[in-house]
């Protein structure tokens, strides 16, 4: 596989959230509109990078039998200091988030990589492996989040395309569920086509 | 009274599922048969209810104590990861039948985003201890009930006739959005 499939195939052919469907609680929880999703994209793909490459650089190191505790220490810390730089310079996007800051902890996508293929890479893949699942996880969060609020309250990224009030139902909760389901209906249709 | 509010707040009107996102994935992943969705219910509930105290007592005399709030996320998800596998040790030990039943799930807590969420809430929301216990009791109650609900429509999708593309997790997704909506009923409860 060159650099370049590392990257690319994120984004269709193993598309964390629509392929492989992992990650669906922030998925679901924080895209109410598409800079949140952006927001919560850009965090995951950080933590994801920066675990990615620890994770490659010490597998050496760290004995098989408690590789996993391991690995949690590891992105936990890096969640830290992710939760920490944007409580300091976004401190509106961290309100926004919330819970789901410190729950990219448990975000299978990150400790997924880790062990399918950080643990048996070299550092500079496995670098290019979380920067390619980290774009595919922003991108649908980003697409989820601008569908839910162009139907929700008429407008992407907060500039209005249209007047009048929108669904409300689609920036609740239910709506979530919804437009990722006929997203995802979507995304299979397209996907089977071109195989 | 206010644990009457406490306990119909998390079951109904801010279900974990359903409203909070927390623990989608079990909640897509065994929810195919309402047994097994039984089974994971009731292991959630027992792992929560002991969560949430050691939470509970780790924010108090350990992190804000020693002034040290920052490591939150680390010292919950390992204390989480170590008192499931505990869990898991003396279940086997003293209630085989108990571990039979509960067994399967047990390992699949550790990653239920649901419970890493419960002790960070119960540290943001300043309860005391007795109040931080019924409200963990009370989102694993609507955790298990979302769960179960959703597995008893599951069963009867299985047989359906539907487009190829929908089938599997797109019409659960929407299958769950209606659920969410009937939930959005009782917001006006408390």
């Amino acid at each position: 596989m060159n650099k370049l499939q590392l990257i690319t195939k994120g984004l269709i052919k193993e598309n964390p959230t629509f392929a492989l469907v992992l990650g669906m609680c922030p998925t679901l929880g924080t895209t109410t509109s598409a800079a949140n999703g952006l927001g919560m994209g850009a965090a995951t793909m950080f933590v994801l990078i920066l675990s990615n490459i620890v994770i490659s650089l010490v597998k050496n190191v760290i004995p098989d039998k408690v590789r996993i505790p391991a690995f949690i220490v590891i992105i936990a810390s890096f969640v830290t200091v992710v939760q920490l730089c944007m409580e300091a310079f976004v401190p509106d996007l961290y309100a926004t988030l919330g819970v789901f800051i410190p729950l990219i902890v448990v975000n299978c996508i990150i400790l997924g990589r880790a062990e399918a293929f950080a643990s048996k890479n070299n550092a500079f893949d496995s670098a290019l492996d979380g920067l390619g699942i980290g774009l595919g996880f922003t991108c649908s969060l980003t697409v989820l989040g601008a569908v839910r609020e162009l139907l929700g309250s008429g407008s992407i990224f907060g500039a209005r395309l249209y007047e009048g009030d929108g669904m409300l139902i689609f920036v609740l909760a239910p709506g979530a569920f919804i437009a990722l389901g006929y997203l995802m209906v979507v995304f299979n249709k397209l996907t089977a086509k071109s195989k | 009274m206010e644990y009457f509010v406490i306990v119909i707040g998390a079951i109904f009107v801010n279900n974990v599922v359903l409203s909070q996102f927390l623990g989608i994935c079990p909640f897509l992943g065994v929810s195919n048969k309402v047994e097994t969705s039984l089974g994971m219910g009731a292991a959630v509930t027992f792992v929560m209810a002991i969560t949430a105290v050691v939470a509970y007592i780790l924010q108090h005399c350990v992190l804000v104590k020693y002034n040290i709030e920052y490591m939150q996320t680390i010292v919950f998800i390992l204390v989480i990861a170590a008192l499931v596998q505990m869990v898991e040790i003396i279940l086997k030990k003293m209630s085989p039948s108990l571990y039979q039943a509960l067994g399967i799930f047990l390992p699949l807590i550790t990653t239920n985003c649901a419970v890493l969420g419960v002790a960070i809430l119960i540290a943001q929301k300043n309860f005391n201890l007795l109040e931080s216990v019924v409200y963990a009791v009370s989102l694993a109650i609507g955790f298990s009930l979302a769960l179960v609900l959703f597995a008893g429509i599951r069963e009867r999708l299985e047989l359906d006739d539907m487009p190829k593309a929908m089938k599997g997790v797109p019409i659960a997704l929407i299958t769950a959005g209606i659920l969410a909506m009937a939930f959005m009923g009782f917001s006006g409860l408390v």
